[in-house]
């Protein structure tokens, strides 16, 4: 890392010289619309699949995003409109009703029917495929059936074909968010051709995967190399504005990087750690932020005695000066944490964690001391996600402000780490993370908080909370499920069982060939904005 | 020669198996959790990982597992399959994919180590104790001193970034020029050693007891030069670029991630990073073969270059 440092140091009087050349070949004033016929690339990293009930990383999702179009999609307020669908609607929040806007083809000619969708959603339910996404259709009737190593069902019961376009959903229990839900990568459906037999995808489908998006396969995947996909002029709603995108793979973000600074490479959606500080004056204007998802915090043991009081735990919060941290170690390229859900989602509140989020080093150990706090706290963190840095700063912090030895604990990958905590081995305060799939609060508060939580690992446990989950998810109206969620999120407040510290944001660079260039949520290049810088 | 090279070919097949048992061995050893680390940071499903269980039989665990799976995977290697991936793709293709590309940029490495290293290593030689002697000694132990780590994101920056005289990165079916300067960073670190090598036995041989007999016959110096004091010198630079070319092929993670080039030491890299097994195993059977085979075309050059070597 010192090395790359002293690369980083030296690029300074390169931003200069670079923004000068850059004027000189563009010309134009960057104003007006760009070449419709040019192409654009994209780092992505090699993705691991590319089939949609599959695809649960950044790099395969933003690929799947070109080839495919979503039932809806997500407007600046979060909030869910139809983009493949006429309408998604309910009177009870259980049987849902969708139906597909006619005129939606895939790229091989057929004709997008509610079959597809039934057919996709079904493959990826049945276990024995081994989907990764598989647990977005839990919530479906029927999804029981289809677990299990020999399960009873091949389909699930909660999915009726009304006609060629409209198709019905019931739940297993009413659920708010379902619409919300619909903008997620696994909805996604699937051409007949996808499929060799009823329920039997094709090997050679994700190789060159069929969809009914703005863009369509040019090609084959070239496995750790690129994927070139060309606009699909048949294409209903909104069409982009360049002719293609290469996805170009990279191993490595400071390589993207250096492709990015000399317009070898036209958008790298992550800056790497190292050139967060140069990054500015190397790219100028076409250095960007945006707003996107992702939440960091520490978890406490709350198996263990010495965190089980929430005292120890809200005192240790109001030790760690978030604002110090996000300057001088991210560069501003995070914001501090106050709230256990991301402001990105509707139903966010500033400082729900009152007191506890501010930082107050006296309060904080005279509360730590009256509590009975244990004499030595250990961070445990991932060795191999540049997290050092910050939970070495964290550490000082509590070290001086609470006065008792404090530890960070590497471990050698993310795994490892679950693997002691589920033994329940003593690991002390470990660090995780959270990018949503949906932008509803119930994505935080479920998997993280609630007892059966998928990623609650540090075994918070409160009923009250659970209760009131429940009956948001479960509520007759937006409005109403957000105030439960909000309900929820003060019980949080109380318990403190985590200590929110950043919310992430998307610091991503283009080329001096490119404009327009939006990301969204889920750290994905918007495809049909970007456009030629001519 | 015949039988010589019969009895190397035989003792390859042992190394072969030995170092894919102790390969397998060590990567058995080391995996924590392959399924959670392909996952990376987000919870697996139940149905995926009974699904990864089964089909890489991930659940047998401890000595006879280990067994079960090596033999499992020798009895696919001997007729001719790789296997699989942790995320499904076939390790033969992989390699055929990574392989070519690594080979130009090993060559093109080799190339530069050998016209640049042996021709400023003869000079170098003759003329003892010159400035150019002097100041290539200097620049060596420069380059020798700078690992990969820093020679290679410096070259990037400066000849790619800054200047523009390069591609900064070579990306898929990269040409000739774009694998330049990643080769020529591959390569300066054999460059210096080879460097260092030819002039020290060029030196050696030019007080050589035949270079003198040589030079009293009246021969010309460029001809005893040429012809004799080289073909002497070259024998320990040979054993170094055979055993080099090996290291080269093995894929230069470093370089291959720098300047993203999608070889074998990117694949490599990627492999152990997941915790993939069989994809790290499968790369490094391959290597061995490829270590074994340079060998044995060192141990037979051997025999060009000085005919009082003799093999039986």
């Amino acid at each position: 890392m010192r090395v790359r440092r002293l690369a980083a140091w030296t690029a300074l009087p390169l931003a200069v010289t670079l923004g000068l050349a850059a004027c000189g070949s563009g010309g134009g004033s960057g104003s007006g619309s760009g070449d419709p016929n040019a192409a654009v690339s994209i780092q992505i990293s090699e993705p691991q699949h590319l089939v949609p009930s599959n695809t649960t990383e950044t790099s395969g999702s933003q690929v799947l995003a070109g080839l495919f179009s979503p039932l809806v999609d997500y407007d600046a307020q979060n909030k869910p409109y139809e983009v493949a669908a006429q309408s998604v609607t309910s009177s009870d929040n259980k049987v849902w009703t969708i139906k597909l806007k006619d005129g939606f083809t895939f790229h091989n000619g057929e004709k997008a029917t509610s079959e597809d969708y039934i057919n996709a959603w079904n493959y990826g339910a049945y276990a024995p495929n081994g989907q990764g996404a598989s647990y977005f259709f839990e919530k479906i009737a029927g999804y029981q059936d289809l677990q299990g190593e020999k399960p009873k069902a091949k389909t699930m019961s909660g999915l009726k074909k009304v006609d060629d376009l409209t198709f019905t959903v019931t739940l297993s229990e009413p659920y708010i968010d379902f619409k919300t839900m619909l903008g997620y990568t696994a909805f996604y459906p699937l051409p007949e051709a996808a499929f060799s037999a009823p329920g039997v995808l094709k090997d050679s489908y994700e190789q060159a995967p069929i969809g009914q998006g703005p863009f369509k396969m040019k090609g084959t995947w070239q496995h750790d190399a690129k994927i070139d996909v060309e606009r699909y002029d048949a294409y209903p709603g909104e069409k982009p504005k360049v002719n293609g995108v290469e996805f170009r793979v990279y191993q490595q973000l400071t390589a993207a990087y250096a492709d990015v600074q000399a317009d070898n490479l036209d958008v790298a959606p992550t800056i790497p750690t190292e050139n967060l500080s140069t990054a500015p004056t190397d790219l100028g204007d076409r250095y960007q932020t945006s707003r996107m998802s992702s939440f960091q915090f520490l978890a406490f043991p709350t198996f263990d005695k010495d965190y089980s009081n929430p005292d120890v735990r809200k005192a240790i919060s109001m030790a760690i000066d978030r604002d110090e941290i996000t300057k001088s170690i991210f560069k501003g390229s995070q914001q501090s944490a106050r709230s256990f859900v991301s402001p990105v989602l509707p139903g966010y509140r500033d400082n729900t964690a009152g007191a506890a989020g501010e930082f107050n080093p006296t309060e904080a150990k005279k509360l730590y001391q009256a509590a009975g706090g244990p004499s030595k706290i250990v961070i445990s963190y991932n060795g191999d996600g540049g997290h050092k840095d910050w939970v070495d700063a964290t550490a000082n912090q509590l070290k001086a402000n609470l006065g008792v030895e404090v530890v960070g604990s590497a471990e050698p990958k993310f795994a490892d780490l679950l693997t002691k905590v589920e033994k329940k081995q003593p690991v002390g305060l470990f660090r995780m993370g959270w990018v949503m799939d949906y932008p509803s609060m119930e994505d935080y508060l479920g998997p993280l908080y609630s007892t059966n939580g998928s990623s609650n690992y540090y075994g918070y446990s409160n009923p009250e909370f659970d209760k009131l989950v429940k009956e948001g998810s479960a509520a007759k109206t937006q409005d109403e499920a957000i105030a439960k969620y909000q309900q929820a999120e003060d019980i949080l407040a109380k318990d403190m069982p985590v200590i929110p510290l950043r919310f992430g944001e998307n610091v991503f660079g283009h080329s001096s060939k490119v404009k327009n260039v939006e990301m969204d949520l889920f750290q994905r290049v918007n495809l049909v904005k970007i456009e030629a810088a001519s | 020669m015949f039988r010589y090279i019969l009895r190397r070919l035989l003792q390859m097949v042992l190394a072969f198996f030995g170092t894919t048992l102790i390969v397998y061995a060590l990567m058995f050893a080391g995996q924590g959790d392959p399924i959670q680390a392909l996952a990376g940071e987000r919870p697996v499903t139940a149905a995926q990982r009974a699904y990864l269980t089964e089909k890489y039989h991930l659940d047998a665990t401890g000595v006879g597992g280990f067994f079960y799976r090596y033999f499992d995977y020798v009895k696919s290697l001997l007729q001719g399959d790789l296997g699989q991936s942790l995320t499904g793709r076939q390790i033969g293709d992989i390699l055929q994919a990574a392989w070519p590309v690594t080979v130009k940029l090993a060559l093109i490495a080799l190339a530069v180590a050998i016209i640049f290293g042996v021709t400023a290593g003869v000079i170098a030689g003759i003329r003892r104790a010159s400035i150019f002697d002097n100041s290539t000694l200097v620049l060596t132990l420069l380059v020798l001193g700078i690992p990969t780590i820093v020679l290679a994101p410096l070259a990037q920056y400066f000849l790619g970034v800054k200047w523009q005289l390069f591609p900064p990165t070579a990306g898929s079916e990269p040409t000739f020029y774009a694998l330049l300067l990643p080769g020529i960073v591959l390569g300066s670190l054999s460059l210096a050693t080879a460097l260092r090598l030819t002039r020290t036995s060029v030196a050696e041989n030019m007080r050589a007891d035949y270079v003198r007999t040589a030079r009293s016959k009246g021969l010309v110096k460029r001809r005893i030069v040429s012809v004799h004091v080289l073909r002497n010198s070259l024998i320990p630079v040979v054993t170094f670029l055979g055993v080099e070319l090996g290291n080269l092929m093995s894929g230069a993670i470093i370089t291959e991630g720098v300047f993203n080039i999608p070889g074998v030491g990117f694949n490599l890299f990627r492999g152990i990073r997941t915790e993939d097994g069989p994809l790290v195993v499968g790369i490094v059977s391959v290597l061995v073969v490829v270590y074994l085979v340079s060998n044995l075309v060192v141990d037979v050059l051997y025999a060009v270059l000085d005919p009082r070597i003799r093999y039986e």
